[in-house]
């Protein structure tokens, strides 16, 4: 019961309500702003990322002439004389990365057709989520895997290959990019519908004419897409080249040799503190603008590919 | 006209379903053959580290003699790298996922976002080590501490929280902030005590897997220039420090030099995998346990 006497307090009552009320909503308009702004970190971030490459590379460029830099064979950025040639990086770089594609694509493709065609679904359960253990296990552990047993492995068949070089390193970035491929090539065949293969076995087709006649060109943008964002993944991976491939700035194409690539020479020059301000500090720039440059459009590619050739069922 | 010959017709047929059995024996090997190299990798990692590995080892000091050498320093630098990743990729990641789930218009600002965010994916991680270097360690003059190192890992694992909390709230069912709008909750009540506590195992197990990732990671740090002098153990944010895969690349790269070092690289990867294999099994019971929301 609500005497008179308690009026003022409803009175009170109800001022107070208004009043958190008011808190409240001047917190539901905040929270959206602040969150905002918390989402807009991430444009920010890629903002820095092109921003800090981009005006030390031009820097760069004032000091070292682009043509020279894109054309040049010879990397010697600390002799007297110093050359920037970037075109020894990028064979080394190239040449890992179409190892590892070598080893990997075939490898993770058939680990793909094997999941999604063969496996049952008790071996795809156990197996699959193994796989991903592969992929995540740190860069650094496959560096020391490549460099203290693979290198010595290979030598036992190819005894001019140098305690670094490129090959083994190649290899083992292969075995790490399997797992990848493997997921994403999988996810690719598996949403193939399966009347489209019920389809082809109906007119007496073997599982592997099935497989390789239906399924795999039915999902051969995601097949695609995977074995792109592969390349990407390995042009941009670090610590096994650096370790295993050493930092011999070798323009050839022998396999046995140390051969830099981009990301070690990056490793190369921070570890070795260059002056700020050296020519050498700014060439760091330029050679990761190139990296940058390489990994986006290929991953750009991968979405294009995936998006622009997909078959719709 | 021709007439298939039955003769002809069995061989063929024969020649199908060899290839046929060959091949899926082939797709069968390698699909094991990164399960085979997984256990090749382990077992040489164990057999040469497993010796080196006891009480002293985990508890001492870094030192130039290796049989005296610990890796204290690596472990407790870690541990400060993860105090400062884990709550700001949490903090920034959630919020982010927040805003573009439940806020923002769908558009072209939101698929603007949502491509930078997978762009940003893509990036190899030694750029990252380069902003790091040039914003964090040079332009705020940080030098190489514990924060300007977890402020690059943070920016490095975001767009993996950032995913992984959208893809926890997206599979939140409507039905239940409906109920919550129908008790006359606002939006942000209902973000906080609705939406939240329903997406947060979602968004822990992404979480704890991109903090395994910052664990595991080196390229940036190398690039940020963590020394590889004997440094005090780490007792703040802005102390300088070491950390596990650090340790490895050193003790990786003086192998050539001392023998011993293998094995000490080798013992650290020990601790560094049973590291993230703890954190991963947590993540997995996470999901299973709490995953389910009906």
């Amino acid at each position: 019961m609500i005497t008179i006497k308690d009026k003022s307090n409803i009175r009170e009552m109800i001022e107070q309500n208004q009043k958190s009320n008011l808190l409240r909503r001047k917190v539901e308009r905040l929270i959206p702003i602040f969150l905002m702004l918390l989402a807009s970190l991430s444009i920010i971030t890629t903002i820095g990322i092109i921003w800090t490459l981009l005006s030390e590379t031009v820097e760069f460029f004032k000091r070292v002439p682009l043509v020279d830099f894109y054309t040049g064979t010879v990397l010697k950025p600390l002799s007297q004389n110093p050359e920037f040639g970037v075109l020894p990086l990028l064979m080394g770089t190239v040449t890992s990365s179409l190892i590892a594609m070598i080893v990997a694509a075939p490898i993770g493709l058939m680990a793909a057709i094997y999941l999604s065609e063969y496996a049952s679904p008790k071996v795809r359960k156990v197996v699959k989520p193994t796989l991903e253990l592969l992929a995540g296990v740190p860069t650094i552990v496959y560096g020391f895997f490549a460099f203290t047993f693979v290198t010595p492995l290979l030598r036992e068949f190819i005894p001019n290959l140098q305690a670094t070089n490129i090959l083994s390193p190649g290899i083992v970035m292969g075995i790490m990019i399997i797992p990848m491929i493997a997921s994403l090539s999988e996810d690719a065949m598996s949403s193939v519908p399966r009347s489209m293969r019920e389809g082809a076995y109906g007119l007496g087709a073997t599982k592997l004419e099935v497989t390789r006649r239906v399924v795999i060109p039915a999902a051969l943008s995601g097949i695609i897409s995977s074995f792109v964002l592969g390349i990407s993944r390995a042009i941009g991976e670090t610590m096994i080249v650096t370790i295993a491939s050493g930092s011999t700035k070798n323009f050839s194409f022998d396999i046995t040799q140390s051969m830099q690539t981009m990301t070690a020479y990056i490793v190369e020059v921070t570890g070795g503190d260059a002056a700020t301000g050296s020519t050498v500090y700014y060439s760091l720039y330029a050679v990761a603008m190139t990296l940058f440059v390489f990994t986006l459009l290929m991953n750009l590619l991968a979405r294009f590919v995936s998006k622009k050739f997909r078959e719709e069922y | 006209m021709n007439h298939l010959s039955q003769q002809q017709h069995m061989r063929w047929m024969k020649v199908r379903l060899f290839t046929n059995q060959l091949s899926k024996v082939i797709f069968m090997l390698s699909a094991f053959f990164g399960l085979f190299v997984l256990a090749v990798l382990l077992y040489r990692v164990v057999s040469e580290g497993i010796g080196s590995i006891n009480f002293s080892f985990l508890t001492g000091k870094l030192s130039t003699q290796p049989e005296r050498a610990g890796i204290m320093g690596a472990i407790l630098g870690t541990l400060w790298l993860m105090l400062v990743v884990a709550p700001v990729t949490m903090f920034v990641g959630v919020g982010t996922a927040i805003y573009l789930e439940m806020y923002a218009k769908k558009g072209r600002l939101v698929s603007f976002i949502q491509t930078n965010i997978s762009n940003l994916a893509g990036v190899p991680s030694i750029v990252y080590g380069i902003l790091g270097l040039t914003v964090f360690v040079r332009t705020l003059n940080l030098g190489n501490v514990v924060l300007a190192g977890g402020l690059t890992m943070s920016l490095l694992i975001l767009p993996i929280v950032i995913v992984a909390s959208q893809e926890a709230i997206r599979s939140i069912p409507f039905h239940l902030s409906e109920a919550s709008y129908g008790l006359g909750a606002t939006k942000w009540q209902t973000i906080q005590r609705v939406i939240l506590p329903s997406a947060l195992p979602g968004i822990l197990t992404g979480a704890i897997l991109s903090l395994s990732r910052a664990i595991g990671e080196t390229a940036p740090l190398v690039v940020i220039g963590i020394p590889a002098l004997l440094i005090p153990f780490p007792g703040s944010i802005m102390d300088r420090f070491t950390v596990l895969p650090m340790q490895i690349y050193y003790w990786t790269l003086d192998a050539s030099l001392v023998a011993e070092y293998a094995n000490l690289a080798a013992a650290t990867i020990i601790v560094l995998l049973v590291t993230l294999f703890i954190l991963n099994s947590t993540a997995i019971i996470i999901r299973n346990k709490f995953g389910k929301v009906e």
